[in-house]
């Protein structure tokens, strides 16, 4: 749902943005999941202002809504159980796309500007220009694109782009009951969940920290962990960045197949200028042909 | 026309199956590299665009890839023996610079086909099972769980590495087919050649027939 009053920072398989005339702070979601009571309201806000039917829910023996997230479910609780220093951690985090500074979905993507980052941070897919091919599916480090089986299209949450462009802030900030989930500048955020971090540290959590991996070269969504020494326990990757695999087949392959095969193309030129065709005499003998030793 | 060669003077190098099979092929890895560049790179986007549109061009890639391994499959039961490495291979490969340079009095005789057509037949081959394995991952990605990702990630390296591999094969195997190997082209078309294109450049095979 590309916002065409927000200035473009990136496109996908395109080198046509000419972003940095305007400038624009980066904007964050700050997600404190020590405050977070699991009401799911965020869901809800997130299913209704984006017109998403909700999903049937699947009873696997959690709180949970959804083992995963859907492509009409771009906003999840995760609830997890773990022990930590030998005392049970309920632990509950909102699952939703990091709108990375370097996003591996945008990077793998084929069909130009179908994945954009504003901006302002925002990382959105453009539903009319996406092929279907689920190649942000292998960029991701966070499983967060679905593919719709409906319209062989990906989804992921936008972060309210249309709320945001015109000075809302994104749906499920609006619907925290408790203030968890806050909207700003990341400037601004890092310093409140900066603040709370030393709150968290100074009541018996010396773990706590803010999740921004630098491996992706930062988040748009921060995430304020109790035990932010061990985010597998919230199932976060440690270090996430974009898959070598991804890395590698759009930089050294891409440049030495790319360069490969205009050189093939030009050696052959090269070689019938300078060779021409095969001759084929008419009146060979058998037998008379020259062989060399071997 | 004068020049045409009398029937006596010619041999069938292709049956009319083999023929056809043969372009069938060609059409379908045609297709498949004109959308798979449009997928490679943003500036041979429009390939996919000529061709109906990105989604089109996404939809109908994975079965034109069935069908282009299924005739590589065909010819493989067809010329898989005749392809095989051998000691002829071997002896020919001794004088390959000698081809390059098209003194084809000065070279070891090949068979049926010379060592450079059977590596091309191997690159369509084993290229075309490996873009077929990887394709067939991308094609139900959504499919795949999390855990399984590293299933993903060996498809995306495999999928482009297998790619290239074919596209080298295919310029050299278009280029000598149809500009330095004259004759060739037309063998494809109406699967006939003359016997002194057969003894210069297939001079095993033509013994061999010649003999039956």
């Amino acid at each position: 749902m590309a916002e065409k009053s927000l200035e473009i920072m990136r496109a996908s398989a395109s080198t046509a943005s000419a972003p940095g005339i305007r400038q624009e702070a980066t904007l964050t979601k700050l997600i404190d999941t020590t405050t977070c009571i699991g009401c799911k309201a965020c869901e809800v806000a997130c299913q209704q202002w984006n017109d998403l039917e909700p999903e049937l829910t699947v009873q696997f023996g959690s709180y949970q809504t959804l083992p995963e997230l859907q492509p009409r479910f771009w906003n999840l609780i995760r609830f997890n159980e773990a022990e930590v220093n030998g005392s049970l951690a309920w632990l509950m985090r909102k699952d939703q796309c990091m709108h990375c500074a370097d996003p591996g979905c945008l990077v793998a993507c084929p069909a130009p500007n179908a994945v954009v980052q504003y901006a302002n941070g925002i990382v959105d897919f453009n539903q009319d220009a996406c092929i279907g091919c689920g190649y942000c599916i292998a960029g991701c480090p966070f499983n967060i694109p679905k593919l719709s089986k409906k319209t062989s299209r990906v989804y992921k949450c936008t972060l309210c782009v249309d709320r945001v462009s015109v000075g809302l802030e994104p749906a499920c900030i609006k619907a925290c009951p408790t203030g968890c989930l806050q909207f700003g500048s990341k400037t601004a955020l890092l310093e409140i969940g900066g603040r709370r971090v030393a709150q968290l540290k100074a009541n018996g959590f010396p773990n706590a920290g803010i999740y921004d991996p630098p491996g992706v070269g930062g988040t748009g969504v921060l995430t304020v962990l109790a035990h932010a020494d061990l985010p597998e326990l919230y199932r976060l990757p440690k270090n996430p960045s974009v898959p070598a695999a991804v890395t590698l087949w759009k930089r050294p392959i891409h440049w030495l197949g790319g360069i490969g095969m205009v050189a093939g193309v030009l050696i052959a030129t090269l070689h019938y200028l300078r060779y021409g065709p095969k001759h084929v005499p008419e009146d060979l003998p058998e037998n008379a042909r020259k062989v060399a030793p071997g | 026309m004068s020049n045409m060669p009398k029937p006596e003077d010619t041999v069938l190098r292709y049956t009319l199956p083999e023929r056809i099979v043969h372009w069938v092929s060609a059409l379908f890895y045609l297709y498949l590299l004109a959308t798979g560049l449009a997928f490679y790179t943003p500036s041979l986007w429009w390939l996919a665009v000529v061709l109906g549109g990105g989604p089109t061009s996404r939809f109908w890639h994975p079965f034109a890839g069935l069908a282009f391994v299924a005739t590589v499959i065909w010819m493989w039961t067809r010329w898989g023996k005749d392809m095989l490495i051998t000691d002829v291979d071997r002896r020919w490969n001794l004088t390959v610079l000698n081809y390059i340079r098209n003194q084809d009095d000065r070279l070891n005789p090949a068979g049926r086909f010379n060592t450079g057509q059977k590596h091309f037949f191997w690159t369509m081959f084993l290229g075309g099972l490996a873009l077929l394995a990887s394709g067939v991952v991308l094609w139900f990605t959504d499919y795949l769980p999390w855990s399984l990702r590293w299933l993903r990630y060996g498809a995306v390296l495999l999928h482009v590495t297998a790619f290239l591999c074919t596209v080298a094969g295919f310029i050299v195997h278009v280029y000598m087919g149809t500009a330095v190997v004259r004759g060739g082209f037309s063998s494809v078309i109406r699967g006939e050649v003359t016997k002194p294109w057969a003894r210069i450049h297939h001079p095993l095979w033509l013994e061999e027939i010649s003999k039956k």
